[in-house]
């Protein structure tokens, strides 16, 4: 159900490197698991809302006052590689 | 060229707009500028694992006010959504935005129609070591958080712009609304206003949609017109030799001048928007819409009818005025000091300007400042001030000094400040008019050329030019022109 | 003495300690010393020393607690369970983790658990498999099984985990103690390593229900970081039910039969409850949740989406693990996730990614948010008949470890009975209702949004009646 060329989709939108044996296991995981999954898509939903908040609660807003910010070493303490007072990383491509 | 009447440009503009609080869309770091780098961080802003985003209700009221100004619909209940993609400079790997529950649809400004308004937040800032600091030739790169989180408005135009003028015209106008709003900094060479433009053209008349393309990193509104006139010229020479315009991204290059495409987008992006489950529905309660109804000052729009109806200004020179907030707000302090100057002085004002000074013939003369100061410059910021401009504008209208000495006073004015009464002393500008001082000076102008005067008698009225002419050199310019037509034609009809 | 003491319940040293019986340092060392000493893998981090004071006025009487690993414990490892963030110490708190020590119950460890709380075995840490207590070849059930196996063992007094799919619920159900899964929103997220943000929830793993209701009622409550937390109706009550007259218990064929995929073992323990809670005045009668049988698609779904938004800041630039830091930037970011993510949640970051992919999202993403109505529906009309819904809390005992390690299907499975819950938000409980082949089996009571109190009691009833006094043998 998933081929390999979707597997390998997923994988570079999810930033994934997948070695080949990987790539073939998930295909045929997930495509097991999809097609359990998909016994849903019998259900007859029409009219049916999403849930996309179960609780019952909208609104939750924050006063536009200032709180205390982590010292900028704190901020960097965990960074992997600390340059020019920021996070470094590789140039992106573009 | 943009101008070419067989294809008709079709262009949307997409804005990005940071809001003037004091903290963050979803956390309370304090917005900073300038500052060193990770000075402004928290758990929140940084990404860090189990971290979570709360709504900041100022951002909310900002949103509100703008929709509001657009006359957009505003929703009572809005979604936040999760943006899914991976850069550096995206701490979650997702932007919190919103989709297709915005909080504002529908609306317009001036003559283009608003398509949507949203709260979203914005990305950190990616800096690049290597020579100029661009992206292309750079090894390392690295992130400052400052920014991060900063509340944007993003706000999406309909395709209703038709050529390079006009969107920056429009952009102008939304610029001045959003300042008069007070929501927002709007300065282009800060980032506190962005856009992107979307561009396609198509044959005069088709009421097809052409394909478009993205416009990118315009920063500056000259900059903006010119990346849009140059795709539009670059589209019609891909249409006039046969070539299709393809879907693309284009950067424009400052130092260049111009655009280029974005490289390595080997994917479109597929956002895999969801809602926020960390953030629940936005509620626009009708008390937070009538408290950003209250704070809405007087707008462009009203305020150019209002110079219309109540100072008798054209609509053209009203709608200069109310549409660039900085000539608006020039112009109604010259009119405000000289008024008050009357007040104080009874007929005359304190500095000597007789009564209060005619609206349309001071509205007549911020052209010509802003001619002087050049379009990008803030006639507040100009060595010329408000009251010395009224006063210039009230001694032209009570004939003390004719209009074409009174340009050359505010050149001087422009250049070395000062009151135009003193200049205009100094410089012995004082206007002629008087009979007995021009009669003398017409005559030698008749005699100097029998040939026109003959062709005025004949009735040929354009024959008067060179010998108008005569009399300004011959008067520096002191004469009033008026005043000099009317005694040439008098003369010339008594000597024969 | 230091028997002694860890066999005293957490509600009981805590009242110790108030009158001055007890001293909480002591308390504490004995428990320190147990929770270094664990052969189960329950820990990834003992405190290396007793406090130097340990408040004794507090109403959790310095009684301390083990938290599961992904809370954010500042300057103490919060790893998730997983290598992408060893050895990760974080720069602040979890508002539940504080909320408890401000209470008075200070960190005794932290707990390990499935790979950012993925998982019903504990099989996918990635520090090694917990071993449960009743039997070392058997897995303490997930993703909460570190909790689970040191209450269960006696190296904790009291513990904390979370449940998004039944991760408090079943390890405590196959470790023989009680777990509870708050009502959605009650307990603040803020500082919780998030797996699926609208399914998390933090909550209490105990020896028994008094202990769950104590702990419980000083976790709850409105957090301002935290937008999707409420203020709890009403305080946690006591529990002290001696009966359940009035109360109607509502059971579910779709989630309680042989056909539903529940062992014999547990089917009876479940059978004799049921007539034990009938001697005590229930009515119980079977109810319906027709879309029950589609919770656990719906939840593998759902969740996984989310958790592939949620692990996405996993990147290697601000944190964490980073491989090959000296390649491309896509490929730093690919390298580091390959290299520190586990089998299982490589699958649900497919699962999920591919769920909200385009093209994709109506008819996986958007349809499991549709049956998730369809099962909040469900459970609301079933509460207009019953006050509980009554399961068994898994379909079996605890499996033997790698026994589902090849198939995430039959691994999914686990959760059969524990995910249609958390889908509707409301609160669950689970406590041991005896033993089927000498291995503990879990029953589940479920009742409506904020009845957290109402359940305790009527689960307190039941632990009465019942009477379990397992306990697996002690090293």
């Amino acid at each position: 159900m998933l081929d390999r060329d979707q597997v390998l989709h997923v994988a570079r939108l999810a930033r994934l490197e997948l070695t080949n044996d990987e790539v073939e296991r998930l295909a045929a995981e997930l495509s097991k698991v999809l097609d359990h999954i998909e016994k849903i898509s019998e259900l007859d939903l029409s009219g049916v809302p999403a849930t996309s908040h179960v609780l019952d609660v909208v609104g939750a807003l924050r006063a536009d006052e200032p709180m205390p910010c982590l010292s900028p070493e704190a901020a960097l303490a965990s960074a992997p590689e600390p340059l020019e007072g920021g996070f470094g990383v590789p140039s992106p491509a573009t | 060229m943009s101008d070419d009447k067989r294809y008709e440009p079709v262009i949307g503009l997409e804005i990005h707009v940071q809001l003037r609080t004091r903290t963050k869309m979803f956390c309370g770091c304090p917005l900073s500028f300038g500052d060193p780098p990770n000075v402004h961080t928290c758990p929140v802003c940084l990404g860090l694992p189990g971290s979570l985003p709360v709504v900041n209700a100022r951002a909310v009221h900002f949103g509100v006010m703008i929709g509001l100004a657009l006359g957009s619909e505003i929703a009572e209940r809005s979604l936040f959504h999760r943006k899914n993609y991976f850069y550096p400079d995206l701490p979650k790997g997702y932007q919190i935005s919103q989709y297709d529950v915005p909080l504002c649809r529908g609306g317009r400004l001036g003559e283009v129609r608003i398509h949507r308004v949203h709260l979203e937040e914005d990305a950190a800032k990616l800096n690049h070591l290597g020579e100029s600091g661009r992206i292309h030739g750079a090894d390392r790169s690295w992130v400052d958080f400052n920014r991060g989180g900063t509340p944007l408005v993003e706000i999406v135009t309909e395709p209703d712009i038709h050529s390079p003028e006009q969107a920056r015209e429009w952009l102008t106008l939304l610029r001045t609304t959003l300042r008069t709003l007070g929501v927002s900094d709007v300065d282009m060479s800060q980032g506190s206003l962005r856009c992107d433009a979307n561009v396609s053209i198509r044959p005069t008349g088709s009421g097809e949609l052409g394909t478009k393309t993205e416009l990118k990193n315009m920063n500056s509104f000259r900059f903006l017109e010119k990346g849009v006139r140059a795709e539009i010229e670059r589209q019609v020479g891909l249409l006039e030799s046969g070539e299709p315009v393809v879907q693309e991204t284009l950067h424009f290059d400052p130092t260049l001048g111009r655009l280029t495409p974005l490289r390595s987008k080997e994917e479109a992006h597929d956002y895999r928007y969801f809602p926020e489950p960390d953030l629940v529905p936005l509620l626009v309660t009708e008390e937070l819409r009538a408290g950003a109804a209250a704070e809405i000052p007087e707008l462009p729009a009203e305020r150019a009818g209002r110079f219309e109806r109540e100072l008798g200004l054209s609509p053209d020179r009203a709608r200069d005025f109310a549409f660039r907030a900085e000539l608006g707000d020039y112009f109604e302090q010259a009119l405000a000091e000289a008024a008050a100057a009357v007040a104080g002085d009874g007929a005359r004002g304190a500095n000597g300007a007789p009564g209060a000074v005619d609206p349309v013939e001071l509205a007549n003369w911020i052209p010509q400042l802003v001619e002087r100061i050049g379009s990008e410059t803030d006639p507040a910021d100009s060595k010329v001030a408000p009251s010395s401009l009224a006063t210039l504008a009230a001694m032209v209208k009570a004939k003390e000094v004719s209009r074409e000495a009174a340009r050359d006073v505010l050149t001087r004015l422009v250049r070395e400040g000062g009151d135009p009464r003193a200049v205009v002393q100094r410089e012995g500008l004082g206007a002629l008019s008087g009979e007995h001082q021009l009669v003398e000076v017409v005559d030698r102008a008749i005699a100097s050329d029998p040939a026109a005067a003959e062709q005025l008698r004949t009735g040929n009225m354009k024959a008067i030019g060179p010998l108008v002419g005569y009399v300004m050199r011959e008067t520096k310019g002191r004469a009033d022109g008026k005043e000099v037509a009317r005694l040439i034609r008098e003369r010339v009809n008594t000597r024969s | 003495m230091s028997g002694e003491l860890v066999e005293l319940t957490a509600t009981a040293a805590a009242e110790r300690v108030r009158v001055g019986e007890l001293d909480p340092r002591e308390l504490f060392e004995a428990y320190r010393e147990r929770a270094a000493a664990d052969h189960l893998n329950a820990f990834t981090w003992v405190a290396d020393a007793t406090p130097a004071t340990v408040a004794s006025d507090g109403p959790l009487g310095g009684v301390p607690v083990a938290v599961k690993d992904l809370f954010c414990t500042r300057g103490v490892p919060s790893q998730a369970g997983s290598r992408i963030l060893e050895g990760y110490r974080p720069p602040y708190t979890a508002t539940v983790v504080a909320k408890l020590a401000r209470a008075g119950a200070p960190l005794l460890g932290k707990t390990n658990q499935d790979e950012f709380a993925m998982g019903s075995s504990n099989e996918n840490s990635g520090f090694g498999p917990v071993l449960n207590p009743w039997d070392r070849g058997r897995v303490p059930g997930g993703s909460s099984g570190g909790s689970a196996a040191a209450v269960a063992a006696g190296l904790a007094p009291w513990a904390i985990g979370t449940d998004t799919g039944g991760s408090i619920r079943q390890p405590a159900a196959l470790c023989g103690i009680v777990g509870l899964k708050p009502t959605y929103g009650a307990c603040s997220r803020y500082g919780m390593i998030a797996f699926a943000s609208s399914l998390d929830q933090a909550g209490p793993l105990t020896r028994d229900v008094t202990d769950a209701a104590l702990l419980l009622r000083h976790m709850v409550g409105h957090d301002p970081c935290d937008a999707t937390s409420v203020e709890f109706p009403g305080e946690i009550a006591t529990p002290r039910a001696e009966h359940l007259r009035g109360i109607r218990l509502g059971v579910p064929e779709e989630l309680t039969t042989a056909g539903a995929g529940v062992e014999p073992g547990v089917r009876d323990s479940f059978e004799a409850t049921l007539a034990l809670a009938e001697a005590l005045g229930a009515v119980v009668e079977p109810c319906r949740l027709p879309h029950a049988p589609h919770a656990l698609s719906a939840y593998y779904l759902i969740a996984p989406a989310e958790a592939s938004a949620n692990l996405a800041r996993f990147d290697g630039v601000r944190y964490g693990l980073r491989v090959d830091g000296d390649a491309d930037l896509i490929s730093m970011y690919s390298r580091t996730r390959a290299a520190g993510f586990g089998a299982e949640v490589k699958r649900r970051i497919m699962l999920g990614t591919y769920a909200l992919s385009s093209g994709y999202y109506d008819a996986y993403y958007g349809t499991a948010q549709k049956v998730r109505t369809k099962i909040s529906e469900d459970f609301k009309a079933a509460f207009e008949r019953f006050d509980f819904i009554v399961t068994p809390t898994s379909p079996w005992t605890a499996f033997e470890l790698g026994a589902k390690a090849d198939d995430p299907l039959a691994m999914y499975l686990n959760d059969f009975c524990t995910v249609p819950m958390p889908l509707a938000g409301i609160p669950a409980i689970s406590i041991p209702s005896g033993l089927a082949g000498g291995l503990p089996v879990g029953l589940q009571l479920t009742g409506p949004a904020f009845s957290e109190s109402r359940l305790l009691d009527t689960a307190y009833a039941l632990e009465r009646a019942i009477g379990f006094d397992g306990r697996p043998a002690r090293r």
